[in-house]
């Protein structure tokens, strides 16, 4: 499916990463895995640190704290957006919805358009759609869109498939309406036919939580999690990415008449170096273009890395200047999205520490 | 240069991968295995073995290995 849009901008984004670091080294004990298979598996995955939650930290704490610092500094007035759509796996509750939680915390304004989207690594681009389509309404000025996700709380420690890639962040993303014509190009993809490649299959109400989900159960490939935890067949997901995503990056080019080496910056979701890496190659895209070094410094936060991705390497950059830039998310649903548009410049770009 | 034998040798040096005729069904190479061999693959043969060939079939024993590096690079 695609879409195109114009008049539209992002003004603002914040990245936030708890402040709690975690490091392979230290963990690899948990893994039942020979060390020097693990030290091979860190340097060609990229495993180093992690970011994650200390504790039961949840999404609207890190909204909470990301959204205050923005008001405290003048970068965001409190009343002064109508649109809070919140993009998360991992809801502070089933009802009522985060993004409920968060207007509330903040004591926000009545007049205000709240909702939560469930996506994971293609949530951002998810939320931008939505945001843009907000804006069509006369009555929305400014939306902002909060993407978050905590869910090393559901990542067992003796998963060596998941637990050393997984981080914890959030975003907080400010988009207007603008007088630039320039068309913004987007396009997505969903199969739920092979939904279970991720998730989690315990704790909602197909399959509630009890004593018997919680019990670990090894994968075949020494790797414990119980069905409580978060699960991914990472061959599965591999395949996938590696099948549909060039060619939905050639559909987006094509459909905007724009070729690849006019792309300043390819700022993808970021589930592992190596998967990265084969993406660059089959793209013919040079790795400097495409940044991997997300999940080497804080982890695969879900649809979160790419605004990550974006604060992490080219905050100055895109405050003071523009880059034409392809955005895509990958992954859970399975679900697949690009986007193609102008970044900056930014009123403000920033990467701060949850403390 | 490394033969394929050689370099699966040096990842897994418990098994004896000659006498295997499918290294992922005998339990010789899982998925983190694999990754590790595309990327000593990659680097000794200075090739990208695409993603989209990274599947169990392309390295089920040494033949298969070779069938597929043959296609990058002639025969290894």
């Amino acid at each position: 499916m695609n879409f195109t849009f114009s008049h539209r901008k992002i003004t603002g984004l914040v990245a936030i990463v708890p402040s709690n670091e975690r490091t392979f080294v230290d963990e690899m004990a948990n893994f039942n895995f020979p060390l020097a298979r693990s030290l091979k598996l860190k340097q060609v995955m990229g495993y180093d640190k992690h970011r994650i939650v200390d504790g039961p930290v949840c999404v609207s704490d890190l909204a909470c704290f990301g959204l205050q610092h923005l008001f405290d500094r003048g970068l965001l007035d409190r009343d002064g957006f109508d649109a809070l759509l919140v993009v998360t796996q991992s809801p502070d509750y089933f009802m009522p919805p985060t993004s409920s939680v968060i207007q509330g915390r903040l004591a926000l304004k009545q007049d205000m358009f709240c909702m939560d989207i469930n996506q994971g690594c293609a949530g951002f681009l998810f939320g931008l759609i939505q945001a843009f389509l907000i804006l069509e309404q006369p009555g929305v000025h400014r939306a902002v869109v909060i993407n978050a996700d905590v869910l090393s709380r559901k990542v067992s420690t003796k998963d060596r498939n998941s637990y050393p890639l997984i981080g914890d962040a959030a975003s907080i993303t400010v988009i207007e309406r603008s007088g630039d014509p320039a068309p913004i190009h987007a396009n997505l993809k969903m199969d739920g036919r092979r939904r279970e490649a991720l998730m989690i299959p315990a704790g909602g109400f197909r399959l509630p939580s009890t004593p018997e989900t919680a019990v670990l159960e090894d994968d075949g490939e020494n790797n414990f999690r119980a069905k409580d935890n978060l699960r991914m067949d990472g061959s599965a997901v591999f395949n996938f990415v590696q099948v549909e995503v060039p060619p939905m990056i050639e559909d987006l080019l094509k459909t905007a008449c724009v070729t690849a080496d006019e792309v300043d910056y390819f700022l993808f979701h970021q589930p592992n170096r190596f998967m990265l890496e084969k993406l660059a190659d089959k793209m013919k895209v040079p790795y400097e273009k495409m940044p991997s070094n997300i999940v080497e410094h804080f982890g695969n936060s879900s649809g979160v890395t790419v605004p990550l991705v974006i604060a992490y390497n080219l905050r100055e950059r895109i405050v003071t200047g523009t880059i034409r830039a392809c955005l895509a998310g990958f992954g859970v649903g399975l679900t697949w999205s690009s986007m193609l548009l102008r970044l900056g410049p930014l009123n403000f770009c920033d990467l701060i520490d949850f403390q | 240069m490394k033969t394929v034998a050689e370099v699966l040798r040096d990842i897994r040096p418990e098994f004896d991968f000659t006498a295997s005729a499918d290294f992922i069904a005998d339990g010789m190479l899982d998925s983190f295995d694999l990754t590790i061999l595309v990327s000593e693959l990659d680097k000794l043969y200075g090739i990208s073995i695409a993603g989209v060939d990274i599947l169990p079939e392309n390295f089920k024993d040494i033949a298969a290995i070779e069938r597929l590096l043959h296609n990058y690079v002639g025969k290894p």
